[in-house]
């Protein structure tokens, strides 16, 4: 399956920008569940100072905000074609050694709530038990649009039982990371069958399991990633996989607005 | 300029016998070791009350040429003065011959460890390092897995500490793989020694270290990205005025003729980091910083850090500047893998260590832990992750309650420390009111790495112990400094 996607990130800003950098990570790479056909990223009201892959792997571009601009624009769009591997990535590849996923980031540091929902899970097989930690946190923590604040870490949002995709994304990856697996965020797209406009990007999470390789786990949708679904970056937690990071002087009053369209081609 | 060294006792099964320290001038006895011949020959002739007005003349020079340091943990950043010794620390041509061997092994495998953890980590893969000693080290700096520097050097400068137990016995005390300073002081000793004594140096034939800062910038030059072209751009970044060794930063960047930069004097254009001038911004080939990792880069790191360049690791990963020496080289200056050197070394150099460890017992095996709880009060004990003599044990100048303190956090953190037997720290003479006297000393002698070459400078900066019977040579407890001797052939 081929799909056609395009995301417009536009930052609006009442206070001119002095200085400022973003790191994106917006374009995907190929891997067994996809081959890029195509991909672009165009800037307006900054420029591309440099490019290259992290060590996570991903493809980081670098861009610089003009000086004195109120607005910028950042497009990314392309083509993928798509194979079914029902979530399966394979071996760990790196940079980064494999690891380096067991380590514990701030944001995904658990606390009792998660715990309790380790306990709660099921089964001999480490795939088995991965897939009952994807259905537990699904049903424990309620997926609510606005719910969760962007700062949210895993426990938090597992004490408030609500969350967005990325706070299912961060308890699963506590709780994997506590039950002794490698686990990593994925930040990308995904289809929906009713719709071309998204209101945001998706993100779900990879396991590592011995035998399979690193295999994906979707909690909000509750299922492993299959042939919907575009992977673009990867980190130890959203802050290293985000679609963009920065650091600006100036730019006060930011207003920011995601416009992202997934279609069959 | 902060470190510790301890020596004077050695201890046996909990029975303290003091030993008469190597004396470099003297040997074991009163017979005049090699080396120190012709000095001894001229200062035999010298008039006391004349050296004794040289000496306060030296210290007019430090004082005049600005050399002071500031001592941390101070409620003011106080600047001092480090004592100098007019007496000379000397070391045969075939004795150096000996050190630069072990010495350029030593940093050729620290070069080689480096590329290996932060890529393929073969060396854990082969069990020669434990993993456990990359994944639980606050050091191991992710963001350089799989980057290779330009011209595949890590260290560009090195400060390789080492004491010395007796005629040709050395140990290396700890490796300095991030930022070793001292250099300053190195020079400014050699230059103050022939302003005082230039008779001395006609007499004696000292193989120079003024050379320094050429061959620093040489060398620098020698590692910058492809494309920089014949004459790289170089440039030192300090944290500012601030740090207790920006008059080093500003030192060096005024003989090797390069600019001396602050984080807000750097900004990413066109995909380089380049520096405000006059004529506007001119990228720059090879940064020496002497800013720390984590304050290095608020995009990539600490982001309320002030004093680095945003983006600056971007650019490095894209390969347009190289960073000397290389963001997260400070795994190698880790205590708990100084231990492993011998096996670092053999693995990647295929020959035995030329140089010594001291020998060292890692207390997250129960083993060693139980010795050196049993053994603490003849031991001395450092934080693995620690530098600068902070936060250390030393057995047999500990009181009781301190050592029962410490017993204490040994058992709560085991893995935190590490155990060292206290040397018995070779000696030199200096000069007193009343004529010579020993007094403890190391050696830190600076190491320059570029992809073709292993330079050494001859000699090194030398610490002493200035008080009878002390045995700390840290500057900011009483230590001082000498100038360092390496004789020609």
């Amino acid at each position: 399956m081929r799909l056609q996607i395009s995301h417009t990130t536009r930052y609006v800003f009442d206070e001119p920008i002095r200085h400022g950098l973003e790191q994106l990570r917006l374009v995907p790479k190929s891997n067994r569940a996809q081959n890029v056909i195509q991909w672009q990223t165009g800037v307006s009201g900054g420029k591309k100072e440099l490019e290259y892959d992290d060590y996570h792997n991903n493809h980081v571009e670098l861009i610089s905000i003009d000086r004195n601009t109120t607005e910028l624009t950042i497009m990314s769009q392309g083509q993928i074609e798509l194979e079914e591997t029902h979530g399966v990535i394979g071996p760990h590849r790196g940079p980064a050694p494999l690891w380096l996923y067991e380590k514990v980031t701030p944001r995904t540091k658990p606390g009792k709530e998660c715990r309790a929902l380790i306990r709660a899970v099921e089964g001999e097989g480490e795939l088995e038990r991965l897939h009952g930690l994807c259905r537990i946190i699904n049903e424990a923590v309620a997926y609510e649009v606005g719910a969760s604040h962007a700062g949210w870490t895993a426990e938090e949002a597992a004490v408030a039982g609500k969350g967005v995709c990325q706070d299912h994304t961060h308890i699963f990856l506590a709780c994997a990371r506590e039950m002794g697996f490698p686990a990593r965020y994925v930040s990308g797209y995904l289809l929906l069958d009713d719709r071309i406009e998204q209101d945001a990007a998706h993100a779900w999470a990879e396991a590592h399991v011995d035998g399979l390789g690193w295999v994906g786990f979707d909690v909000s949708n509750r299922q492993s990633p299959d042939i919907r679904y575009v992977r673009v970056a990867t980190g130890l937690d959203y802050g290293e996989a985000a679609p963009v990071t920065g650091t600006r002087v100036g730019g006060d009053g930011e207003r920011l607005s995601v416009d992202i369209t997934v279609q069959q081609q | 300029m902060q470190r510790i060294v301890f020596a004077g006792f050695r201890g046996k099964a909990g029975v303290m016998t003091e030993t008469t320290p190597f004396d470099e001038m003297w040997g074991k006895g009163d017979s005049l070791r090699g080396p120190y011949s012709a000095f001894q020959e001229w200062f035999d002739g010298e008039d006391h009350s004349r050296l004794r007005a040289k000496q306060r003349e030296a210290e007019d020079v430090f004082r005049l040429t600005g050399i002071t340091f500031n001592v941390y943990g101070r409620s003011e950043a106080e600047e001092r003065l480090i004592p100098f010794d007019i007496i000379p620390r000397i070391i045969s041509a075939q004795e150096w011959q000996r050190l630069s061997r072990g010495i350029e092994q030593r940093v050729r495998a620290l070069n080689a460890f480096l590329h290996d953890i932060y890529n393929r980590q073969e060396i854990v893969k082969a069990g020669r390092v434990p993993l456990d000693m990359l994944k639980r080290n606050a050091a191991f700096l992710p963001q350089m897995c799989g980057v290779t520097p330009p011209g595949g050097v890590y260290t560009h400068i090195v400060g390789i500490d080492l004491v010395r137990t007796g005629d040709d016995e050395f140990f290396v005390l700890e490796d300095n793989a991030r930022t070793p300073s001292g250099v300053s002081y190195m020079l400014e000793n050699r230059e103050t020694m022939l302003q005082m004594f230039p008779e001395l140096f006609s007499r004696t034939r000292v193989q120079p270290v003024q050379n320094y800062p050429r061959d620093l910038r040489r060398s620098l030059g020698a590692c910058a990205p492809i494309g920089a072209g014949e004459d790289p751009t170089v440039a030192v970044l300090t944290p500012g005025i601030y740090n207790s060794a920006y008059f080093e930063h500003a030192f060096l960047a005024d003989q090797m003729g390069v600019e001396l930069v602050e984080g807000h004097d750097l900004q990413v254009v066109d995909g380089r980091v380049a520096m405000r001038t006059t004529q506007g911004y001119q990228p720059i080939d090879v940064l020496y910083r002497r800013v720390d990792d984590d304050f290095l880069d608020p995009l990539n790191f600490n982001p309320d850090s002030a004093l680095g360049v945003p983006g600056i690791m971007d650019v490095y990963r894209a390969g347009g500047i190289t960073i000397a020496n290389a963001p997260g080289t400070g795994i190698a200056d880790d205590k708990a893998i100084y231990s492993y050197m011998p096996e670092i070394v053999e693995f990647y150099t295929g020959e035995k260590a030329i140089l010594q460890n001291v020998p060292t017992w890692r207390c997250n095996e129960p083993d060693s832990l139980k010795y050196v709880l049993d053994n603490l009060k003849d031991l001395v004990v450092k934080e693995v992750h620690g530098s600068g003599g902070y936060g250390m044990l030393i057995g047999p100048a500990a009181s009781r309650k301190e050592l029962a303190e410490f017993r204490k956090k040994l058992e709560a953190r085991p893995g935190n420390y590490i155990a060292q037997p206290t040397l018995s720290l070779s000696t030199v003479p200096i000069f007193t009111r009343k004529g010579l006297a020993p007094r403890h000393v190391d050696l830190r002698p600076f190491v320059l790495v570029s992809p073709d070459k292993v330079n050494i400078t001859p000699g090194g900066l030398t610490r002493v112990a200035l008080k009878k019977g002390s045995l700390v040579v840290n500057s900011s407890q009483g230590g001082g400094t000498k100038d360092t001797w390496v004789l020609g052939d």
